[in-house]
């Protein structure tokens, strides 16, 4: 079986890559001048453990099948189309994408999206929480600031608006830290008049905690209603919807003046029980999400990049529920039309015998760090200094080249 | 300086002053009789009260074919136990052991983001939490861990041993949520050295633990058939096979010290400082250590501590807290419990519905965000219209802040333009956000 099947993937694998180089080189992206300060950056955190092995289902492994079980979706290119049990969308012949995800598949083909796997951070911890802490940290630590922070000292500020926007009722830790950052979230309640505001902001003016946020908040809100052109009032049940959510980042990204970074979460992947149906809406919304993201920031999605990541992968074998427990290696995308995409990275260590990470889980061959830094460096274009501030004490994990054009 | 005793006794430790309560003589006595009295449980329905509704939803659903509308039984049972729960906070007489109660809540989270939680969450409370908030921690810990609720949250109720009967015959083993989150979350710790294998080994001793729901005996039951069969190991300690192991494991990890050190560090934070001073940490550590695990015990020494009395107070209040305040403050009535559950929900923080099983983060920062700061004067703002009329702002900013108000802030109420400005003022200034 999988020897008849080896020479049809080798080609398709080897014409996608084809197509890949081909569009790079010709691309009338190049011609994009991009200076610092005008590119733009978004970091989508997925809490609870994406299972990376299920989004990017590495079919061409011959111990996929074997392993993953009723987690293993039918391989892309076979004969029809099961609405049931719809089919992988091929990366290039060894890998697939889940079918939720037809979007992202689109940008793939497009060379707008990187697809890397077996990636995880430098921690080995399955637990969540300090994953999360230290994928937000930057550190193996946690610290009391995030690297996007960090990395922001260096971003010049826009006129109007913070170089950094936190998308939601919350800043993560991801986003905190000493360069202020603002914030945007649909309301649906009253407002007080701009005159009480002030007296508001006077009295938590000395309030180490409050005095500045309120502050931020009374930007943020001018800068939005600006940005928007719409009147702050009740808003529609739609606009809180992550792709709701991402369609506003998009289009308050675009703005001239207006934030060149921006953080955004969707929980809810922690899925230990009934997998596939979880994940699949999920998945969904991801994509739909994705989609908006790029559709509010109109031309300038020729000069963002979008970091899509989670704290850890999930065990390979399934557990009794037809879920997945908590893991170590899974995937990360890279996708914007800054990204020179339509490639699939990863050092595969295989799933077969001895492949596996205490025999349990996919074995990260890529840090996560190592990405970070080649986006901050590559595509922010910020100097050495502030990529060093970012991700203190991560000399072994250099940055990854070759992620975006130009 | 006018004594702040008692502003401090109810704000940090209560749920903040009800407007029109009568300060009690003495406050510090007044906290520590919540501890040693008397407390019944107040009613509600049961963990199989709950699970027999949904069970019968679900019947009725199937015998009318989907024609049925209107409100089913489960959510019956998951409002009415939500208001019971804000209207108790609204007047409560006890509020120092409401604290306690949500406290041990958020820290054995059981989160209504799993749907199922619905009708369970207010019978969690009621079962497995208020009974021994002032009793000993394994206590409560054995009763939370095998109550429906929990099982049911990180998924314990479907986790199969692969070498028992049912699991040969399935195919079906292991899901270590469960396991993993005691361990991480409800004992020990990451700082208490665990290991992979010990999540393993403990997750095989929970199995069998799981619950009826959709038949008597409609509540947690041991299924032999699908326990794995052998000894356990954990940290260590040798665990028979059977359904005994479940209790005597999470005994012997509630008396661990990493346990008693954790604890104290959740309870320190919450009552002390964001960041507790490494002496009050010790001092309740000690308290739990030298009581057997004794959470009265832990609660009184919260009390003693000196550091915990100190104006101003340093803790920001987290949504919740916030509003539960401002309600007291405004003396809104107990049969009003929606006003307190849309604004929690409206402000980040609904009712029983923490994203993760690590609850709600107890710390300023994480609360702080510009627009979520924003929302809470918005919300302020708006009930201050409806209420304007009733209340007369500079009573209600003694009332409720007392000598803790600053003097900015007693000029800013003066100078308003029109009373709801005021008491939007009142309740924005950060010492009415603080606790």
């Amino acid at each position: 079986m999988t020897e008849t099947c080896e020479g049809p993937r080798t080609t398709r694998r080897g014409l996608l890559l084809g197509l890949a180089a081909t569009v790079a080189v010709g691309g009338t992206r190049l011609a994009f001048a991009r200076t610092a300060g005008d590119a733009r950056l978004v970091v989508v955190l997925l809490r609870g453990a994406l299972d990376g092995v299920f989004a990017v289902q590495p079919y061409g492994d011959p111990a996929h099948a074997g392993l993953r079980g009723p987690l293993a979706l039918p391989e892309p290119g076979g004969a029809g189309e099961e609405a049931q049990n719809p089919r992988l969308l091929d990366l290039g012949g060894f890998f697939g994408l889940h079918p939720a995800l037809g979007g992202l598949h689109g940008m793939y083909a497009a060379n707008e999206a990187l697809v890397l796997h077996a990636v995880a951070g430098n921690w080995r911890t399955r637990s969540h929480f300090d994953a999360q802490d230290m994928l937000e940290s930057g550190a193996s630590e946690r610290l009391s600031s995030g690297w996007l922070n960090r990395a922001l000292a260096a971003v010049p500020n826009p006129e109007a608006a913070r170089a950094g926007l936190a998308i939601g009722t919350g800043v993560p830790l991801l986003l905190r830290g000493p360069t202020p950052v603002g914030a945007y979230a649909p309301t649906g309640m009253e407002r007080p008049s701009p005159d009480l505001l002030h007296r508001v902001a006077a009295l938590q003016a000395g309030d180490p905690l409050l005095g500045p946020a309120f502050a931020e908040g009374l930007r943020a809100r001018g800068f939005a209603a600006e940005a928007l052109g719409q009147r702050t009032g009740p808003v529609d049940r739609e606009q809180i919807t992550f792709p709701g959510l991402a369609s506003t980042a998009g289009r308050l990204l675009a703005a001239a003046d207006g934030p060149r970074v921006a953080a955004m979460e969707l929980g809810g992947w922690d899925t230990h029980a009934g997998q596939i149906p979880r994940l699949t809406p999920l998945l969904r919304i991801l994509d739909d999400g994705l989609a908006a993201l790029k559709a509010g920031l109109g031309p300038h999605w020729g000069k963002t990049a979008v970091l899509v990541v989670t704290e850890f992968g999930r065990t390979v074998r399934p557990n009794g529920n037809f879920g997945t427990d908590h893991g170590t290696g899974g995937a990360a995308f890279v996708l914007g039309g800054a990204v020179a995409g339509g490639r699939v990275v990863a050092d595969w260590p295989g799933l077969g015998a001895g492949g596996l990470l205490d025999n349990r889980d996919l074995a990260p061959t890529l840090d996560l760090r190592g990405v970070a830094k080649g986006l901050l460096r590559d595509h922010l274009k910020l100097p050495a200094g502030a990529v060093t501030a970012a991700f203190p004490g991560s000399a072994e994990a250099p940055a990854v080249a070759g992620m975006v054009r130009g | 300086m006018v004594n702040a005793t008692w502003h401090v006794a109810a704000i940090r430790f209560g749920l903040g002053p009800r407007l029109g309560e009568a300060p009690p003589a003495d406050p510090r006595a007044w906290l520590g009789a919540q501890l040693g009295e008397e407390a019944p449980l107040p009613p509600g329905p049961s963990a199989g009260d709950g699970l027999r509704a949904r069970a019968e939803d679900i019947l009725d659903r199937n015998r009318s074919q989907g024609q049925l509308t209107g409100p089913t039984r489960a959510g019956q049972i998951a409002r009415s136990t939500a208001q019971a729960w804000a209207s108790r906070r609204l007047a409560a007489a006890a509020p120092f052991r409401e604290r306690l109660v949500d406290f041990w809540m958020n820290h054995l989270t059981a989160s209504r983001r799993n749907g199922q939680l619905n009708v369970l969450v207010g019978a969690y409370e009621r079962e497995a939490i208020r009974p021994h908030v002032t009793g000993r921690f394994a206590d409560m810990l054995v009763a939370a861990v095998l109550h429906p609720a929990m099982l049911i949250y990180l998924n314990a109720d479907s986790s199969v041993g692969p070498n028992s009967a049912f699991g040969q015959r399935s195919g079906r083993g292991l899901n270590e949520n469960l396991a993993r989150e005691v361990l991480e979350l409800h004992t020990l710790s990451p700082s208490g050295g665990y290991t992979q294998g010990d999540v393993t080994e403990f997750a095989r001793l929970l199995t069998g633990w799981s619950v009826a729901q959709r038949a008597e005996p409609f509540g947690t039951i041991f299924r032999r058939h699908a326990h794995d069969p052998g000894a356990k190991r954990v940290l260590g300690r040798p665990f028979e096979e059977g359904p005994e192991a479940a209790e005597a494991a999470l005994r012997f990890l509630a008396a661990q010290p990493a346990t008693h050190r954790h604890l104290a560090v959740k309870l320190a934070r919450h009552f002390v400082a964001d960041d507790p001073p490494p002496a009050a940490i010790r001092t309740i550590e000690a308290a739990l250590r030298d009581s057997d695990g004794d959470l009265g015990a832990a609660a009184r020494a919260l009390l003693a501590l000196e550091a915990a009395w100190e104006p101003p107070l340093g803790k920001l209040r987290t949504p919740g807290d916030y509003v539960l305040a401002l309600c007291r403050a405004t003396a809104l009535p107990e049969d009003r419990p929606e006003v307190v559950l849309n604004a929690m929900a409206a402000l980040g923080q609904p009712l029983w519905t923490a994203p993760q099983p690590i609850g709600w983060p107890d710390h300023g920062e994480a609360w702080a965000a510009p627009e979520a700061i924003m929302r809470r004067v918005d919300w302020a703002h708006t009930l201050a219209g409806r209420l304007q009329a009733l209340l007369e702002p500079r009573a209600v900013a003694a009332a409720v802040l007392g000598p803790l108000a600053r003097a900015e802030t007693v000029t800013a109420v003066d100078r308003a333009g029109s009373p709801r400005d005021a008491l939007t003022l009142v309740f924005s200034s950060p010492e009415f956000m603080r606790r």
